[in-house]
Parts: C-alpha cells; structure tokens; sequence
C-alpha cells in the first residue's frame, strides 16, 4: 500500500500547480449528497402503478482530490447506476452533486465545463468503441467537439496513445476489431484523458481483461494518476484490485452505503457484517487457510422491495429483531471510517452489544 | 511504478483496411451475389445503350408481321401484337422499368432513413407518435395501398412513383427506427455523449455510418418488390401508358395473346423475374457479408 500512498503525495503537489482548482486542497472534488435513483417509477396521467426498482437510495459520500476512491459490492447493488448518474448520463431522481464546490449544472459550471472534467471507462472495451472509426480518430474526438482543429487533435490523439504504450505510427490507424482486448482499454483510457479530466470514472475497466493485461493496465493507470494529477473512482467487483487501487473504499449493498473507510482500515478491521462476509468470501492463497463453507449465502434481495430496517439483515449472521425494523444510519467509527450498522454504535441496544 | 511493458502483438506495417473493405472482399468471394451482380449490371447497361443494341426502332410495327414467334427471320424474340421487335422493345422497356423501380426505393430511403434516425435518436414521446403514424400505414398491404394511392392521383409515371414512395417510406423508417434505437444505447454513443458532444454531431459521426448499412441492405431488398408493384401499376394502366415500351405495361397487351404465342406474352413477365430475384439475391449476399462481426 506504500506505493499509492506515495501516489497520493504526487497527486497532490500536481494539484497544486492545476489552475482550475477553485475550492482549494480541502474541499473535495466530488461530494454526493442523497442521490436517490428509481427504475421503472412513471409520471403523467396515465402512470400505472408499476414495480419500481430502487437502484440507489440514498447514497453520500465525497472523494478528496487526488485519492482514488473504490467502490465495491456485488452485482446489481447500484456501483455502475452511480458512476452513471456521476457522469449525467441518467438523471437523479434527487440528490445533490458538487464537483470540486460546485453544483453540476449551475451557472457556475455547466454540464460541458462539468464534462470536460470528468471522463468514465466502460467495462466493455468493444461496445465502447465505435466499430467505424480508427483509433486516432476515437481519441481526437472530444477535442475536435470541444473546439480543435482536426490536425492538432490528432497530434493529442498521437501524444496520448504514446502515453498509453500504444505506438502511434502502429496503431492510430488501426480499427477496433484488429487490436486485443488490452489494447482497446489502452484506446478508451486515451480517449478519456484527451479533454484533460480531473476526475476519472473506472467502471469496471479492467473486469473484463485476463489476469496479466489487468496488471499491466492498472500499473498503467496509476503511472497516469501521478503524470496527469487525476482523482480517481474505481468500481469493482475484485476486492484484490481495489485494495491495489484504492486510497479509501466504498462497500455499497443494495443501493446504499454499507461501510466506507481508508481503504487499510477496511481490509483490516471491517465494522459492517457485509464487509466481512465480502472479505471472507476472497479465495486465500494459503491452502491451509481455504473457505470451507460459503460465508454469506443466497443472493441479495430483489431491489423492487428491499427488505425493511437493515437491507442485509435476511442474510446477516449477527442479526437481531431490531435489525429488521430499525435502519442503522451511518455510525463515525474513527478515522474517516463509517459504518451502516447497530454494531458499530455502542448506542443502538443491539443484543450482542450488551453481551460483549 | 514499475515502467510499462505490455508484449504488443506483432503487427507488420500493413495499412488497416475498414470495414467496407472487408464487406466488398466478403461480396466478391459470394458467387451467387457476383452472378446475381452481373445480371443487373448487363440489364442496366442494355438500358443506358439501348439505342446502340436494340436491333430495331421500339415503335415502329408492321401490321403484317404481329405476333410472330421466337427465332422469326429479323425478329430474334418474336414481335408484340402491333408488330414491333420484341427484343428492342424489351431492352428500351429496361429504361422505364428500372427507372420506376429505383427511384421509389431511392427516394423512400431518403425520407424513411431521415425520419427514423430521427425517432430512433430522440426516442420519448416524439418516437412513440412517428412510429404510431407509421403503423396505419402498416394497416393496408403495399399493394392495395400502391393502387389507391396512383387511383387518387392518376394515371402517370410520376404519380406512380410518388405513390410507392409514399407506400416504402413507413417500411424503412421503421427498419431505420429500430436499427437507431439499438444503436442509441451502444458505449460508445454514451462515451460520445460524455465527451460533451451534441445530437447532431453525434449521429453524424457515431450513429449514421453504424445504421445506413443496414437501412441500405433492407432498401436493396425493396426495389424487387417495387420493380414488381411498378409493372402491376403500369399492368393496371396506373403507371406508363401506350406506347412506350416497359415491361408491366408490355404484360399487359400481350395478354390476349397468350393463347396464340404464350412464350412471346411471357418475356416481359421474365424479365421482371430476372431483375426482381436478381436484386433479390444481391441484396441477400450483401446483408450476409455486412453481418460478419471483426
């Protein structure tokens, strides 16, 4: 972990020197405050009484300039409907975002200013190519919308897939389909950079890659964050790579905020019974060491109608009867460190309190 | 952090070729599409130089040669019922007939594109309203339409034209609608879309090179159908009229023929055939080699 720490620190003398810093080094340069999303909720005249989905209820947490922030959890638990309404590709239902102090959308910063500052990887590194146009052209895209000409564009596009490690007098003009899988993150993770972010949204950018190209591109990525001063938020399901990645880690369950920490305190003293379940679920490398039964079973409840109180309580193994009616809010456990859970405020009269 | 050394794949300095490229290398390799290829050319070509070909002047009859059969002494396909060279009549017929075939499909694919690219991008309320208009016209079968659209505005190459156009127009909006929509949702638009970029530009960029190939397949296949409904206009006496030279219309006076000389009375009907299947056919190979992914 000394290394992104070290990567902290250079993070943030190279945001010293960035000229669009408005707030200063405390203000944080993300805060989510409330963010509320519901699927499949219908307004008018006619609206039917239809399911809604709650992808995420309720949500705050802020990322400090310069820190990668991890955001884990298990499928369907509203990581990617986050980044989605980060980025205002979907619409909150209610919720505040303020990027670096300032609301998205305001007169101070409007969506495109908003958007020359914070760019997303997509998972899938195919579909989020378009098949009918080079790499060169793919990455001077953003630039050409925001004003440049097409040659000094492609000359960003050149300089930009060299920083990448992808040779430009070999791939620029290359298609999508004749280069690996790798190598098409490298041209999406170039096409991010090239309108010159602060913050960068990995969605699951690396899931999608073999075990030796995700290193390499995760080495790459950090390589970035200190060369371009970038905040980063990375999404995963791989509690492996998010501890490489993350500064402070995010565990959400059910579109809420289970637990959020330093990423050191979270990997080693987990306060939410989720936390745990997660981390014990992690295949260990010591076969004396292996899982022999399934710490958390089943599959989370469905989002249509999660369950009162706690949302984990139906699979908790700590779970009392005030778990079921009561929702834990978020609980200060020291250090930065929050937990949604009876048991990490002495106060909540959880039963297994009083008997410790 | 350790330096980067990600073993790049060998990649001679070969120039990238696109994807049109490799669809027109898929085509030539597809001999049915080459022969069905061939055909139209060979038809459009006769068309063009009809007056260079064609042994004979398409109007000029003789009324004591009618209806002479096949492989008659200077008249190799015979003659029609006024005694004109059918040959030089069925090369001059290709000029008309091709003529209100294309222009139909090439006009609704114009319209029907811009309409559904249009619905398919917006979506919403806006799509929803399109794509219901659309579906009345779904209601009536093309040809019954085609006939009471030319009814109403009378006979006339021009009036027929204008009424397929109106009848294909619905069907290739709603291919053009459907294509959109899939292609509004793809990453790469979404990625557009962060970058800051507007709708225009980006269905100029991301959006139109990805569905006028398939609008484009679907519209191909639209011109047998309309080189069919075409000559059934003309057949009616909806379309062309006497005496210009085109093959619904030659159908048409020859039928009371078809007892006295049927292999004469067939040959329009053949070469309407030929034509439709033949594009028919093209269309088909080109939809198959438009749909290899990589």
């Amino acid at each position: 972990m000394s290394l992104s720490q070290s990567g902290i620190q250079d993070g943030v003398a190279a945001l010293a020197a960035d000229p669009r810093d408005r707030g200063g080094a405390g203000t944080p340069l993300l805060r989510v405050r409330g963010l509320i999303k519901h699927f499949g909720r219908k307004r008018g005249l006619l609206a039917k009484a239809s399911p809604v989905v709650r992808a995420v209820d309720g949500v705050d947490f802020d990322v400090a300039k310069g820190e990668t922030l991890g955001i884990v959890g298990e499928s369907g638990c509203g990581k990617s409907t986050t980044a989605r309404l980060i980025m205002q590709i979907i619409a909150p239902d209610l919720g505040e975002i303020l990027f670096d102090g300032e609301a998205v959308g305001s007169v101070a910063l409007d969506l495109t200013q908003f958007r020359k500052q914070v760019q997303m990887v997509f998972q899938d590194s195919y579909a989020s190519l378009n098949p009918r146009l080079t790499v060169e052209d793919t990455v001077a895209f953003g630039p050409r919308v925001h004003g440049l000409r097409r040659r000094a564009a492609i000359a960003r596009a050149h300089d930009l897939l060299d920083r990448v490690g992808l040779e430009p007098a070999r791939f620029a003009g290359r298609y999508p389909h004749e280069i690996s899988g790798g190598q098409r993150q490298r041209v999406n993770i170039a096409r991010a950079l090239a309108l010159e972010p602060r913050l960068l949204i990995l969605d699951e950018a690396v899931s999608a890659l073999d075990k030796s190209v995700e290193a390499q591109v995760l080495n790459l990525l950090l390589d970035l964050k200190d060369e371009f001063g970038l905040t980063f938020i990375f999404i995963s399901h791989d509690l492996n790579v998010v501890r490489f990645m993350s500064d402070r880690v995010m565990v959400m369950y059910l579109g809420k905020v289970a637990e959020v920490g330093p990423s050191e305190a979270i990997f080693s003293r987990p306060r939410h019974p989720y936390t745990e379940a997660l981390l014990a679920s992690m295949p260990s490398m010591d076969p004396d060491k292996r899982t022999e039964e399934a710490p958390i079973s089943g599959d989370p409840p469905n989002p249509i109608n999660p369950p009162a109180g706690c949302r984990f309580h139906t699979r908790c193994k700590m779970v009392a009867t005030l778990c079921a009616h009561a929702e834990p809010p978020p609980h200060h456990v020291g250090g930065g460190h929050l937990a949604a859970c009876h048991l990490a405020d002495p106060r909540s009269g959880h039963p297994r309190l009083v008997a410790a | 952090m350790a330096a980067i050394a990600e073993p790049l794949a060998p990649a001679p300095a070969r120039t990238s070729h696109g994807y049109w490229s490799g669809v027109a290398m898929r085509l030539t390799r597809d001999p049915v599409a080459m022969v069905a290829l061939a055909i139209i050319l060979a038809i459009v070509l006769a068309a063009i130089f009809a007056p260079l070909i064609a042994p004979a002047e398409p109007f000029r009859g003789s009324m004591i040669r009618r209806l002479k059969p096949i492989g008659f002494p200077g008249y190799p396909l015979g003659s029609d019922e006024l005694g004109r060279d059918m040959l030089t009549r069925l090369i001059y017929g290709g000029r008309l007939s091709l003529f209100i075939g294309v222009t139909p499909v090439l006009c609704a694919f114009m319209i029907g594109a811009s309409i559904g690219i249009f619905a398919g991008y917006l979506g919403g309320w806006i799509n929803t309203l399109l794509m219901r208009i659309v579906d009345v016209f779904f209601a009536f079968p093309s040809v019954l339409l085609a006939i009471a659209l030319s009814g109403a505005l009378g006979a006339g190459i021009l009036n027929s034209i204008v009424s397929l156009t109106i009848v294909f127009v619905p069907q290739i909006a709603r291919v053009a609608e459907s294509v959109t929509t899939q292609i509004r949702s793809r990453d790469y638009v979404e990625a557009a879309r962060v970058s800051g970029a507007g709708a225009f530009t980006i269905v100029r960029v991301h959006v139109l090179g990805n569905v006028l190939g398939p609008i484009f397949v679907y519209a191909t296949g639209l011109i047998s159908v309309s080189m069919i409904l075409a000559s059934g206009l003309s057949f009616l006496g909806l379309g062309v009229k006497p005496p210009e030279a085109e093959w619904g219309l030659m159908l048409n006076t020859l039928r009371t023929a078809i007892y006295t000389q049927p292999m004469v009375a067939a040959l329009p009907g053949m070469m309407i055939f030929l034509t439709s299947i033949s594009f028919n056919l093209f269309s088909d190979g080109l939809r198959s080699a438009m749909e290899v992914k990589q």
